[in-house]
């Protein structure tokens, strides 16, 4: 566990890949390696692995207990470099690490969440051991897959290939926006998550010329050396909502639901109202605080509207944001954005994360967002609208293989959150809402447990997340023959269903 | 302001220790005894707790009822002996319907009436059998009203049990019809019989005692009718079976009684109502593959209340593949709405009610209300163990129950029940529960969404080729 203080962060962000690895002592990976007591410390394990499972540090006699989470498997006996096998001694043993099985749930399965910390240790895609690509909710993404030619066009070279991703498609007069990578940090309030980690996400959004979000909890002043790249999110409390954080925001997000929670207001548990977010928030601490659901001052598109000039002409540079949720009309919801004025139409599924929701919304409000997109993309098409507005989907994406597919149903691009915190270390516990809140150091306002992480560690943790899905996705669209993401927005064709019978 | 309807409750821990999922087993070998684990760092302070309350215990501490799971013992194991299981009894608990999570969170409710919150997004599966192949829609900008914190306190739960006339009939400005008695329940959830099994002690004083203080009905048979809470304060739906017996009890003056369906039901039915022609006289129906059928033969012919009874998990009664209530519910409402009676007559569903958003899911199928069991009994700590009909002891000693701690874990429960009921009916943009009867525009099916969205590009769905 990493105690060393956070230290003040530079502005500068850099992109470089460097190695970030696990902040606890004993990482979790999917099997382990016992060394026996009769090692005779002879080191041929450290010669003969190439993934770091073995080390003897210069001058030591003794090998280091495994790093067993680096090992790829019993898949490595007969490529020469399988310990188990090279071990004179018989001293080493492979078996199935037993706490691997008992780790996350059907949608981020044990191997997505292991293949996310390998991402976000290396930099580099997580290797075959792991099944990286889908988790096993037996629906939707999961039982999607793409579709490849033989192969790809000739010419095509994997440098030329485009992710970026434009956000401003209205031809107004507000700035052309593109970010490098097509997908954006989610909103996570201060309050709810831990400012160490919401600083990570905001350098990370530097880095990468893309963006985060404050959720609904205020704007912390020491997101003002990344302001270029912070959405200002206006939620139902209003909370922290002022001139000045609209007008310093480039892009400024109603929330009107929340995947998780559609149809329900946001909730700060007591536990977590610290007095730092009872100041942020303007309120008394200790206190649950609700936020009601929906906007007192929405009842129709014409009020929405008003919302969306309110906020153009405090900010006359801000692009506009609608995050909706997945109801049955989210089609008709989605042309009332446009309508209204808005830049980008974002999508959040009912797989969408929170710091603390009824179970029985989670599960059971609102649809899947694999049929949000298509629905909304197509009715934007048959509207005219669809090449004036950014579509944007969340809730749910968990791998570059998610956000690919969620661009090839008709999405522009995709808002990542429970992805980024894996990253920093989430196993999925659930715990985000109790107590002094994440037992890990992340979702939490524990003055203890935000020592857990420092700004630096997460940043490099994202970054490397980050370069692992943009190469990964490059590789996906180089499979494709496409030679840029936005060449990809809609075509089912690449696409296929595990379930269906493919003769439309 | 009128008083709005709202279930007290308060906690009431449970009579023994429930079993929780994650464990934590020591492997022991090799221990340093630096204690930087549970022993000492447990964010939630777990094994300190538990010592406390366990210092009179001699038993080996293997599982840990209440561990969150987070990990940060066994990844800070100096020696990284510490291995995390999920509790094998957890495992055995219940069956594929209920299933292990949904007992622990029936528990959590029963003991505490509050809703089961959690962080992070659904970890569910992405679609199931029966109910879960169903969502319920939201509205974005529309609540039912915007008063108080969630306006919830405004939305309406209650129902109405009783025959309806299709429409009122005025002379000279004077109502010239005579509306037939309507028996009213605060909640859209009624309490069945508790099956033989686990109808011992003062399992059904419990529920009777829980039906009265919240308002709700409890049907009771027998001998279960005389004294208790439901039939003193006029919240018993008596069960006869037996027309003799009926004047022999207090049941005798309810409002809502109930009888088996057989082929003479309505001259029986006339012949109860024949001292009291007030008096509801519901029918219950088992969900065999003819029930619509049968329902809407029912209702034409003039009956008031049909409960349509599934078997515990929900599907219907006698085929070698049964359907589910989702269903059976879809198919007997549309045939009520076909012959253009379905207002008319009151629809019970009971049977495969496990969760709350089964309530909000049977009512949107088309039922008008739902009657339960199962779910009393997993509030009075049972863990469907199958122990009693084996003839075995039970392990939480149901037959000691009290009936006044029985009553409050149900009322928790169903205070629990409520509050969810209202959260739904609030993202639906719904002010009462009457509303939700059948209103399918208010909810998704699967294969509604399947067919519009993957069957437009990939064709037909394999399962249903």
């Amino acid at each position: 566990m990493s105690t060393v203080p956070s230290r003040p962060e530079s502005g500068e962000v850099s992109r470089e890949v460097r190695p970030a690895p696990p902040r606890y002592r004993n990482e979790i990976g999917k099997f382990a390696v016992h060394r026996a007591p009769h090692c005779a410390a002879c080191g041929k394990c450290v010669e003969t692995c190439r993934h770091g499972v073995h080390v003897r540090p210069e001058g030591y006699f003794h090998v280091m207990r495994p790093y067993d989470y680096r090992c790829i498997g019993p898949g490595c006996g007969g490529t020469g470099h399988y310990c188990v096998d090279a071990c004179p001694h018989g001293a080493l043993k492979l078996s199935v690490n037993p706490v691997s099985e008992t780790m996350g749930d059907y949608r981020w399965t044990p191997d997505l969440l292991m293949s996310t910390w390998a991402m976000a240790e290396t930099g580099l895609p997580p290797g075959n051991h792991l099944e990286s690509e889908v988790g096993a909710s037996g629906g939707g993404f999961d039982r999607l897959r793409f579709r490849f030619p033989d192969s790809p066009p000739p010419g095509l070279r994997r440098e030329d290939i485009s992710t970026k991703l434009d956000l401003n498609r209205r031809g107004d007069s507000r700035p052309r926006i593109a970010i490098d990578v097509p997908w954006y940090g989610g909103g996570m309030s201060f309050g709810s998550t831990n400012i160490r980690a919401l600083l990570g996400k905001a350098r990370v959004a530097k880095a990468f010329h893309g963006f985060t979000c404050t959720g609904e909890g205020g704007y912390p002043q020491r997101f003002i050396p990344y302001k270029d790249h912070v959405i200002t999110q206006v939620a139902t409390g209003l909370f922290g909502v002022r001139e000045e954080t609209i007008q310093r925001a480039p892009i400024v997000e109603f929330k009107y639901a929340q995947g998780a929670k559609p149809g329900l207001g946001g909730h700060l548990l007591g536990d977590k109202n610290t007095p730092g977010v009872a100041a942020m928030r303007e309120t008394v601490q200790g206190v649950s605080l609700f936020s009601p659901f929906p906007f007192h001052s929405v009842y129709s598109v014409e009020d929405h509207k008003k919302h969306l000039d309110w906020i153009a002409h405090v900010n006359p540079r801000a692009l506009l944001s609608a995050k909706v949720s997945t109801p049955a009309d989210v089609d008709m919801v989605a042309v009332g954005i446009y309508y209204a004025g808005g830049h980008i139409v974002h999508l959040d599924g009912s797989y969408g994360g929170t710091g603390a929701a009824p179970n029985v919304a989670k599960k059971n409000i609102a649809m899947p967002i694999e049929y949000a997109i298509g629905r909304v993309h197509e009715f934007l098409v048959a509207e005219g609208i669809r090449d004036q507005v950014t579509v944007i989907a969340s809730g749910g994406i968990r791998t570059p293989a998610d956000v690919a597919k969620a661009i090839a149903m008709g999405a522009d691009g995709c808002v990542i959150g429970t992805a980024e915190l894996v990253a920093l270390g989430c196993i999925r516990c659930t715990a985000c809402e109790s107590g002094r809140g994440c037992a890990r150091g992340i979702a939490t306002t524990d003055d203890v447990l935000l020592e857990m992480v420092d700004v630096e560690w997460c940043t490099q943790r994202l970054v490397n997340l980050y370069s692992a899905w943009q190469g990964m996705l490059v590789e996906l669209l180089f499979r494709l023959g496409l030679d840029s993401v936005s060449a990809l927005r809609g075509r089912t064709d690449l696409l296929s269903h595990l379930d269906y019978e493919h003769e439309a | 302001m009128p008083a709005k309807y709202a279930i007290h409750h308060k906690t009431a821990k449970p009579r023994f220790r429930p079993i929780g999922k994650l464990g934590i087993v020591d492997w022991r070998e090799d221990c340093s005894g630096c204690h930087n684990c549970v022993k000492r760092d447990c964010v939630y302070r777990l094994y300190r707790d538990e010592a406390d309350t366990l210092r009179d215990e001699t038993g080996y501490l293997d599982y840990i009822y209440q561990c969150k799971g987070c990990l940060n013992c066994i990844q800070n194991c100096t020696k990284n002996i510490l291995t995390r299981v999920i509790n094998p009894e957890f495992r055995r608990l219940g069956d594929d319907y209920f299933t292990p999570d949904l007992i622990l969170s029936t528990w959590y409710q029963a003991e505490t009436g509050k809703i089961p919150v959690s962080g992070a997004g659904y970890g569910g599966p992405f679609s199931g059998p029966g109910f879960d192949s169903m969502w319920t829609d939201m509205s974005e900008i529309v609540r039912p009203t915007r008063d108080g914190i969630h306006g919830r306190e405004y939305i309406s739960t209650s129902v109405d049990i009783g025959r309806k006339l299709p429409h009122l009939a005025f002379e000279n400005g004077r109502l010239t019809v005579d509306p037939p008695t309507i028996a009213e329940t605060p909640l859209p959830v009624i309490f069945d019989r508790i099956p033989r099994r686990w109808d011992r002690g003062a399992v059904t004083a419990a529920v009777a005692a829980a039906a009265a203080e919240i308002g709700t009905l409890a049907i009771l048979e027998g001998a279960d009718l005389r004294e208790n809470e439901a039939s003193v304060r006029g919240r018993a739906i008596p069960f006869i079976t037996d027309r003799l017996a009926e004047t022999a009890h207090p049941g005798g003056a309810a409002t809502v009684v109930m009888i088996p369906d057989s082929p003479d039901v309505m001259a029986v039915r006339a012949a109860l109502k024949r001292d009291h022609p007030a008096r509801i006289v519901a029918i219950r129906v088992p969900a065999a593959p003819t029930v619509a059928g049968r329902v809407a033969e029912l209702a034409r012919d003039g009956a008031e209340v049909i409960h349509l009874a599934f078997d515990s998990h929900g599907r219907e009664l006698g085929p070698a593949l049964p359907r589910h209530a989702r269903d059976v519910l879809r198919d007997v409402h549309t045939a009520l709405v076909r012959v253009g009676i379905r207002d008319e007559v009151t629809l019970i569903a009971s049977g495969g009610i496990a969760a709350a958003e089964h309530v909000a899911k049977a009512i949107l199928c088309g039922a008008d209300l739902v009657a339960i069991d199962v779910p009393l009994i997993l509030a009075l700590e049972c863990r469907l163990c199958g122990e009693c009909e084996r003839g075995q002891p039970c392990p939480i000693a149901l037959e000691d129950i009290d009936a006044g701690f029985g009553a409050a874990r149900i009322v928790n429960l169903m205070a629990a029940w409520h509050s969810q009921l209202l959260e739904m009916l609030g993202a639906m943009g719904i002010r009462e529960v009457r509303r939700l009867r059948g209103e399918t525009g208010r909810c998704m099916f699967f294969e509604d969404l399947e067919r519009d969205t993957f069957g437009r590009w990939f064709g037909k769905r394999k399962a249903d080729a």
